[in-house]
């Protein structure tokens, strides 16, 4: 796997703080856990000098007392990379990227209903994917969320 | 979009043609759009989580319900990423099989596409002979599968069918007949004067547009960029399998339909190159029941775009998160861009032509201004008339095609 050993040894020089961080588990995926103050640099990176130009989607994860993001980009050439960052439930804050990927709002809506994440910079628009009178404190993807407490006509 | 020489127009989110309802929110200034709003999320039907409460084997037959056109390309996408986790090494005939359903899974869906884009542009005659011949495509997946729909070729660790000689030989003699029709569909799409003009420079999105959007499949490639999962990131048998990726500069309906007829030859060269170099061997090796602790990013190239499913496991035998990203999701957002300033009468085809999934339900379009209570309400089929008419109105009629098409079908 000689292109992704080149892109984590790229990746390793430029941020020290990433070594050993990133996972090569198989040819063409990369998987890199941070610390999320180091995000933006890092994705930037990753964007515009490894050439991660496609952004498939966010995966979001609840982790107990953190909620987790993953951010999966890949290259043309097919290889992908999964950053994966972690902010406290009790203040799960994070930046929007749609400055570098436009498409990317509606993956952050639905952060926003299913996690109750709060994406700093989203612009306003649709709620997505729940209903308009879905109450604002139910986060269906919680681990802590049972179905049979949902309420009003989203149940 | 409240002046007073604008209308807002919401439409949706029910529709009687097509899968899953969404609601499109139109500002006109006259025939133009000049914005367009979109509400997403009315068939959510909490998938995802429902998955966390089940175990893989129920999850396999859950997620193949995400969509009933491309069931396959959902169960495969996140069979696979069960099998990562678990490390099983699925029998390379299994792989063959999968293969195979996923490009006759393509076909029927591409043929279905290209009839509904005929009908939405007036053009019905197109629709009966594709669906006509859609149906060779779905009788072979009812012989292999036992369905027409909803395959459940798939489980963890291989397929459970197994393909017989005369049934090799059957889905031949059925890709040559499809063949032959679609060099025909080519000979119309390439040589057709009316409806060249009449899906050029319709929802166009171009290259730039296309990649900050990240549109995906045919409608990524009509835009001219150049990605396939199944060349860029291969899975199942693509990566022994020689095929061509499709690509084409008009960034427009009509390179959307250049890109679905031609993706259906190589689809079909696919499909040979299946039977002829399928090895003999088992079809399915043993999975355990609970998956080892991982996690598993698996992409799929589906008939409408780039399918993403994530799965992560705790050892039990529930994954602990499965997450689904399928292709409208991604392509409905370039709707917006594909709409500004262009004509109400084209709205339709413009919608279509992402081959969205919407709700096999009633859309009204209400039209309405924004500073008077005069409203209209107009059914889709309303609008699709309207498209039409306007159409030939500036001398594009799709009835005249019609004659010479039908004598050419039935020789």
């Amino acid at each position: 796997m000689p292109q992704e050993n080149d892109i984590r040894e790229d990746l390793v020089n430029k941020f020290a703080y990433l070594q050993d961080k990133i996972q090569i588990p198989r040819a063409r995926r990369m998987s890199v856990i941070m610390d999320y103050n180091n995000f933006n640099e890092v994705f930037e990176y990753a964007f515009s000098q490894l050439k991660f130009v496609h952004f498939c989607t966010i995966t979001g994860l609840d982790e107990g007392e953190f909620l987790s993001f993953i951010y999966h980009l890949a290259q043309d050439s097919g290889i992908m990379l999964n950053i994966k960052i972690s902010v406290p439930k009790s203040n799960p804050v994070i930046k929007t990227i749609t400055g570098y990927f436009a498409g990317a709002e509606i993956y952050e809506r639905e952060l926003v209903d299913l996690f109750g994440a709060q994406v700093e910079g989203l612009p306003a628009g649709n709620r997505y994917p729940l209903t308009d009178d879905w109450p604002k404190d139910q986060f269906p993807l919680r681990k802590d969320w049972k179905p049979s407490e949902a309420k009003g006509e989203g149940k | 979009m409240h002046d007073s020489d604008k209308f807002k127009i919401p439409m949706g989110p029910q529709h009687p043609a097509l899968k899953e309802p969404e609601g499109f929110s139109v500002a006109l200034k006259g025939e133009k759009i000049m914005g367009v709003d979109i509400r997403l999320g009315y068939n959510h039907r909490g998938i995802e989580k429902a998955c966390e409460e089940r175990s893989y084997i129920q999850d396999l037959y859950l997620i193949e319900r995400v969509c009933g056109i491309c069931s396959h390309s959902h169960s495969t996408c996140f069979v696979q990423a069960v099998e990562e986790i678990a490390g099983i090494s699925v029998p390379k005939r299994a792989l063959y099989i999968r293969t195979l359903v996923a490009e006759l899974e393509r076909v029927h869906s591409h043929l279905l596409w290209l009839g509904v884009a005929g009908h939405e542009i007036g053009f019905d005659t197109l629709l009966m002979y594709t669906w006509r011949d859609r149906e060779i495509v779905m009788d072979i997946l009812a012989m292999l599968t036992g369905n027409r729909v909803n395959y459940g070729i798939n489980i963890i660790g291989g397929v459970r069918r197994d393909i017989a000689p005369e049934q090799a030989r059957d889905i031949l003699k059925g890709v040559d007949t499809l063949e032959e029709r679609t060099k025909y569909y080519i000979e119309v799409a390439s040589e057709e004067t009316t409806l060249i003009k009449r899906l050029s420079g319709v929802g166009v999105l171009f290259y730039d547009d296309a990649l900050r959007l990240d549109a995906v499949g045919p409608t990524a490639r009509a835009s001219g960029i150049n990605r396939d999962v199944r060349r860029d990131d291969p899975y199942a048998a693509y990566s022994e399998i020689k095929f061509d990726v499709i690509t084409d500069m008009h960034c427009d309906v009509y390179g959307r339909t250049l890109v679905r007829v031609k993706e259906l030859m190589e689809a079909y060269k696919i499909i040979r190159q299946c039977i002829k170099n399928m090895p003999d061997g088992p079809i399915l090796v043993k999975a355990p029941r609970k998956i080892p602790v991982g996690e598993a990013i698996s992409r799929y190239e589906a008939p409408r775009g780039e399918d993403v499913h994530y799965v992560k496991s705790n050892g039990g035998e529930k994954p602990d998160r499965v997450k689904i990203r399928a292709p409208t999701l991604a392509n409905v957002q370039a709707v917006k861009c594909m709409l500004k300033d262009r004509y109400l009468a084209d709205m339709p085809i413009v919608i279509a032509a992402i081959d969205p999934c919407f709700s096999c339900t009633d859309r009204l379009v209400a039209v309405r201004n924004a500073h008077s209570s005069n409203e209209k309400i107009l059914s889709w089929e309303a609008l699709r008339k309207y498209g039409i008419d306007w159409h030939k109105a500036h001398g594009i009629d799709l009835a005249l095609v019609s004659d010479n098409f039908r004598k050419r079908m039935e020789c």
